[in-house]
């Protein structure tokens, strides 16, 4: 336990994040009136935010351990333990999580005109397992939010979607629900090694290859499908399309990046050797991810569907940056999940601004509106060069360094991800001409009114963010660096012990 | 006479209802309240005598923290199904004073078996709590006209007694080979036979026995039809109590040596998947909800019988954990089927179309005790998979684990089904908001409080089912 520092010491400031929600969420059970639900679920998902800071300030950015830990017993006979601690790698992504609350609140509240109350209920607990999953360390904390997760997110979209809601919200509780069903015997069969379910205990130990194979694929196969990775992402246009700007608001920024933290904190750690074993397969995966994405992306007339393939296009960035397994590869890769989460929120903010009005998500009717909604398009034209990696634009930062990483790694490999690149700026373009000017056949757009106080409060901090991270990356990689350097190091010194041990053998 | 207190309850209750079938017109009211009292009334009393320890009738019975336990849970199963099932809507008014009797008596035949050490007292328990379920099944209203009913009282009786044929014929193996039907002398007997086939034929004859209660592969073709066929009520009590007993005895038993653990583990290994596999796949297609939940049913069945294969207590006591916790989710989704069955008619999944709008509470109550089920943690059914996984795995059984796990997976799509019939989609004709009497409502909310909390903090009741299982070892 010596890696969790400040192990119960002073507030307990992860708990609460975890807690305050689902406090708050019983709330609403005992006073269920709508306009009650939704300046409280707004006051609680404030108040979570600014709570959250507090990891900021006490953060301490030159330790690798796990801060603001602690430690309680759970069930004793199996050696379960509530234990949760921040570090440089899931530092940014809880603050993202409780960052966005606020404004999925804010995006709903005209959009959710039936059963206000229990859609809020479910944001809050949505909030409360999304904190858990990043700040869990013992094996079965995290699995039981991961799993739990999928109620509220199941109902998100099957109560509030859209048309196609029931086959969109059964197909993303079978994908998620059967890909993770494997981890849970993976994490078993890692107890039975370690005796314990706490996961740095598991980190760095020797299994054999045979073990490391199998539960690695367990493992791969879960977080991939969460990614979502190429061949398994099939549930993820049809859950984006029909969830409620809030829903694809959480899958996109928060829901996504599960995958990708899952990897980086599990599969490279526990399962060293079979991860440098079958790397080079999931690279050509992302590779192919990203291709596939950014083709599908530029045939899609339906602006969510559109954002939803890019998504595909753009975590195949991150997965490609964890794998090449060097420093810059793995800041990128957490750089574009940060990022990913705030264009690709903000975009599906935007999206869900013109539903509103329109009623619909055809790019076709939603052609030529930039004459009516100078503000709109303003916030929209900033996103759409973020989303393509503009430079100066956060996404830039990430996936330059991803690239970068890429290239010391295998040139080939990086050299087969530009087109990727390339396809993003195409239909984003592609989107953005359409919306702002379109042709000379555009429907009648005079009765669209622009953006008002809450629509735009909504998405400011949004562009401020795109251009913080854009142009002074510094302090957010600077949290992350100690963490990333650590588990650098301890990949180049396994791979080293590995090749020693190899020769060493007869 | 304190210790039996619960079974002399139950015996006063049948009797009140005895009587009460002579009069000539039995109010009504006084029936459903009386059924509330007594209901209530066993379930005190087993907490009452919780504790108690004493052994009556010539060492046939024995009273102790572990029967105690058992009959606390089958007394507040019991309680639970006549809150909710208090307006027999499926039962004709003239038989009601019947039906209560045969419910009560059926009830203290197996408060009867949890308590029972001696064959014969096993045996004539067992078929007391049996024979009376066995009438309680035709006893429905002929209101489809089909006569369901009668066709699921004859499956039930013929497949009961051939498990009872089974069940005799292996104890008198057992006594053949020891010489005494108390278990207590027959263990030791046992043990000095050896790895006799004759010993693991009679084991596994008797457990047979009790396979047919719980419903384990290839024990469970009464299942669906009987579900079907009896009452919703009815099914409510048999798709829960009866199961609590004959969980209490499967691990009882599993103390008689066998001399082959190894053939008996594999044996149990075997019939565990078989289960889940045949349970869960034939409950995917089912349109009927007591048929669905009935499937779903013998695939639990095959995850307790994980925890007997262990062959050890902790396994045991996680046997019994998940059990209880499987009897409060299915109670909880009996009540909800009971209280929108208005006529006590049959429910299609279709019938829970719109369920949210008519009735948001039931549709929760629903719910939740459907992801318990399915196993989506953080509720009860969650904790007793992945205890029984982890147990089983510690057996190194990496295979039967790993079919287990996929077995989750499967589940998840006709509970996930129900679900989405209850919260997205509308039914087509506006139909009538359901009224919930507050208290099925309030116990409905107690039942899920319960699977909540066994589900987010097992390690009070794991402790404590183990610690009961070792007292009897």
């Amino acid at each position: 336990m010596d890696v969790l520092a400040n192990l119960n010491g002073g507030f307990p400031l992860l708990s609460f994040l975890i807690f305050f929600p689902l406090a708050g969420s019983l709330v609403l059970f005992v006073y269920p009136k709508e306009t009650f639900a939704k300046y409280w679920t707004l006051a609680v998902t404030i108040i979570t935010a600014l709570m959250s800071l507090g990891l900021l300030f006490g953060f301490d950015r030159t330790s690798t351990k796990y801060q603001f830990a602690e430690l309680h017993t759970w069930i004793p006979q199996f050696n379960i333990n509530y234990v949760v601690g921040v570090d440089g790698i899931s530092i940014l992504l809880v603050i993202l999580t409780t960052f966005i609350m606020p404004f999925c609140v804010l995006a709903s509240w005209k959009y959710i005109s039936k059963r206000v109350t229990a859609f809020m209920f479910c944001l809050l607990i949505m909030e409360t397992s999304m904190v858990g999953v990043f700040v869990a360390l013992d094996f079965i904390l995290f699995y039981v939010l991961w799993e739990f997760m999928l109620i509220p997110m199941y109902l998100l979209i099957a109560i509030w979607g859209g048309p196609r809601k029931v086959y969109a919200s059964i197909k993303f509780f079978l994908y998620t629900l059967a890909g993770s069903v494997l981890l849970l015997v993976a994490i078993i069969a890692l107890y039975m090694k370690n005796g314990s379910f706490f996961i740095p205990d598991m980190m760095w130990n020797e299994y054999s290859m045979v073990f490391q194979v199998l539960v690695f694929l367990a493992f791969f196969l879960a977080f991939a499908i969460k990614v979502p990775m190429f061949p398994v992402h099939t549930w993820l246009p049809a859950a984006h399309v029909e969830a409620p700007t809030a829903g694809s608001v959480i899958l996109a920024s928060i829901l996504l990046k599960m995958g990708t933290y899952g990897m980086l904190r599990f599969c490279l750690p526990i399962t060293p050797d079979a991860s440098l074993l079958l790397a080079p397969y999931i690279l050509w995966l992302s590779i192919a991810g990203i291709i596939y994405g950014g083709f599908t992306a530029l045939a899609q007339h339906d602006m969510k569907k559109l954002i939803a393939y890019s998504s595909v296009g753009h975590m195949g960035f991150v997965t490609l940056g964890i794998f090449v397994f060097n420093a810059q590869g793995i800041q990128g890769a957490i750089m574009q999940m940060i990022n990913h989460g705030v264009t690709t929120g903000a975009l599906f903010l935007c999206v869900g601004m013109i539903y509103e009005r329109t009623h619909s998500r055809e790019l076709r009717l939603a052609t030529g509106v930039g004459k009516f909604m100078p503000w709109y398009v303003t916030f929209l034209v900033f996103f759409c060069l973020s989303s393509f990696g503009f430079p100066g634009t956060n996404s830039f930062i990430g996936e330059f360094l991803v690239l970068a990483g890429t290239f010391r790694e295998n040139e080939i490999l990086a050299l087969a991800a530009i087109p990727g690149a390339v396809l993003a700026a195409a239909y984003m373009l592609r989107m953005l001409q359409k919306i702002v000017w379109g042709g000379t056949d555009n429907p009648d757009q005079s009765y669209l009114t622009d953006l008002n106080i809450r629509e735009i409060v909504t998405l400011a901090p949004f562009l401020l963010f795109v251009f913080w991270i854009g142009l002074g990356p510094e302090p957010f990689m600077n949290l992350m660096d100690a963490s990333v350097q650590q588990l650098v190091d301890q990949l180049g010194q396994w791979q080293q012990h590995q090749h020693v041990a190899t020769l060493l053998l007869p | 006479m304190m210790a039996i207190l619960p079974e002399l309850v139950l015996l006063c209750g049948a009797t009140f209802y005895f009587i009460v079938s002579l009069l000539p017109s039995p109010g009504v009211r006084l029936l459903r309240g009386s059924s509330i009292f007594i209901g209530l009334l066993v379930f005190a009393s087993a907490c009452l005598t919780y504790g108690q320890e004493s052994t009556l009738f010539h060492n046939a019975y024995v009273v102790d923290n572990y029967t105690q336990m058992f009959k606390v849970l089958i007394g507040f199963a019991l309680a639970v199904v006549m809150i909710f099932g208090v307006e027999l809507r499926g039962i004709e008014n003239s038989v009601r004073a019947e039906y209560s009797m045969f419910l009560y008596l059926s009830v203290l035949g197996l408060m009867m078996l949890v308590s029972s050490v001696e064959l014969i007292a096993i045996f004539i328990s067992l078929e007391l709590s049996s024979f009376a379920l066995y009438v309680m099944v035709p006893m429905r209203d002929d209101s489809t006209g089909t006569r369901t009913q009668m066709e699921a009282g004859i499956k039930y009786v013929l497949f009961g007694v051939m498990a009872t044929g089974f069940m005799l014929f292996g104890m008198s193996y057992l006594f053949g080979l020891t010489g005494s039907t108390y278990l207590q002398d027959i263990i030791p007997a046992l043990q000095g036979l050896g790895g006799q086939p004759a010993v693991v034929v009679s084991v596994i004859m008797i457990l047979a026995g009790f396979f047919y209660k719980l419903a384990v592969f290839p024990m469970h073709f009464w299942v669906p039809d009987v579900y079907e066929g009896a009452s919703n009520e009815t099914t409510g009590f048999i798709a829960t109590v009866p199961k609590l007993g004959a969980v209490a005895l499967l691990i009882r038993l599993m103390t008689l040596p066998s001399g082959q653990p190894e053939f008996l583990v594999q044996f149990l290994g075997g019939v565990a998947v078989c289960s889940m596999f045949y349970g869960n796949l034939c409950a995917l297609v089912q349109k009927d909800i007591k048929r669905m939940l009935g499937y779903s049913g013998i695939s639990h069945a095959g995850f307790v019988v994980l925890g007997l294969l262990s062959l050890r207590a902790e396994g045991y006591g996680l046997a019994i954990y998940y059990i209880a916790g499987y009897v409060i989710m299915n109670l909880a989704c009996f009540l909800v089927i009971s209280a929108l069955s208005q006529r006590g008619e049959n429910l299609q999944i279709d019938d829970f179309n719109g369920l949210y709008k008519r009735q948001p509470v039931l549709a929760f109550i629903l719910s939740v005790s459907l992801f318990a089920l399915a196993g989506i943690p953080p509720f009860v059914g969650f904790m007793g998979k992945f205890f029984l996984l982890t147990s089983t795995l510690q057996q190194d059984h990496l295979i039967i684990v790993i079919l287990a796990a996929i077995n989750t997976a499967i589940a998840i799509y006709y509970y996930l089904s129900v679900v989405k019939a209850a919260y997205t989609t509308d039914s087509n004709d506006e139909q009538p908001a359901i009224l919930v009497p507050p208290m099925t409502r309030i116990t409905g909310l107690v039942l899920v409080v319960m699977i909540i909390l066994m589900g987010t903090l097992p390690s009070k009741f794991v402790n404590f089912a183990g610690s009961l299982v070792q007292s009897i070892m």
